[in-house]
């Protein structure tokens, strides 16, 4: 039978205890990675491989965080997502909510973007 | 100059398992104040747990390089979690088991642990579970640039795998 979101978000919150040591109630569904859980960028390989373990799902090197489109001439300008930067970004990460980053487009900013619900609805697709 | 913290290699599983050993000795300077005598208690000479972990590291460290032929520069990145439930005495020898949990081209996850072996009777007692991250540096998600040579495999730890018996180029 399908895994409900509620159960998704529960063993989610256990890879992220176990991955950023923090505590079951920090881990909340608006709670972002960087900003509020602390996550460094070593982290995002950590959780990677625990979800694969978590879920039983294979996770290519960046479908999860795509760095390779910040490392792009074509789509950064001094350090900011061009038009089509966004653009590719929307087309690889359809589940998540990109409306904090419109406004200034950092890459600096555009790991903080990044929530415990976005982690949720990604698995939820791939396990869909 | 660099530690290394495991004497022998017993087992070397292509991107599977590591199997190394490390015998505790009195010789070793760093267990002369670890820990020192205190009121009402003698010294106490143990392996710091911190060297066990450094120990684990290299042991897996060896396992995930030797994957793809030492042609990674492998770092270790994360200390998960690890847990001792017992002392590494002098006299006492050390096997530390490592395997390769998740691997793919920006580095690795292993689970390893650490028995103690007592020489005199045999008998094994499980001293500690330690989880590690490592990270494949030239892969890294900020684009830094590091040396070319392989400055994490050394002349010392190949000369560790061919004394303990494996092939090296």
């Amino acid at each position: 039978m399908a895994m409900t979101q509620d159960e998704v978000f529960t063993k989610i919150r256990t890879v992220l205890v176990d991955a950023l040591g923090v505590d079951d109630d920090e881990v909340t569904p608006g709670a972002k990675l960087v900003g509020d859980l602390g996550a460094e960028s070593i982290d995002f390989l950590d959780i990677v491989f625990r979800l694969e373990k978590a879920f039983g799902i294979k996770i290519n090197q960046g479908e999860l965080f795509p760095d390779a489109i910040f490392n792009d001439p074509q789509f950064t300008v001094e350090g900011k997502l061009t038009d089509a930067g966004v653009a590719e970004v929307r087309r690889r990460l359809p589940y998540i909510d990109l409306s904090s980053l419109d406004n200034d487009r950092a890459i600096s900013e555009f790991a903080n973007v990044f929530s415990v619900n976005d982690l949720v609805k990604f698995v939820m697709t791939k396990i869909a | 100059m660099r530690w290394i913290w495991i004497d022998r290699i017993l087992e070397l599983e292509k991107a599977k398992r590591c199997v190394a050993i490390k015998n505790v000795s009195l010789a070793e300077e760093v267990l002369h104040d670890h820990f020192p005598a205190a009121p009402g208690r003698p010294r106490m000479p143990v392996l710091p747990n911190p060297l066990i972990i450094e120990g684990m590291a290299q042991t897996a460290g060896i396992l995930v390089g030797h994957a793809n032929d030492f042609a990674e520069k492998v770092i270790l990145a994360k200390v998960g979690r690890a847990t001792f439930t017992a002392a590494a005495w002098p006299g006492y020898t050390l096997r530390y088991t490592a395997d390769i949990e998740r691997m793919d081209s920006a580095g690795a996850s292993t689970r390893g642990t650490v028995d103690r072996i007592d020489p005199g009777t045999g008998q094994t007692v499980p001293l500690a579970t330690i989880e590690l991250l490592f990270s494949h540096i030239d892969q890294n998600r900020s684009g830094l640039a590091f040396p070319d040579h392989n400055f994490v495999f050394t002349d010392q730890f190949m000369d560790l795998l061919r004394q303990s018996g494996f092939a090296v180029k």
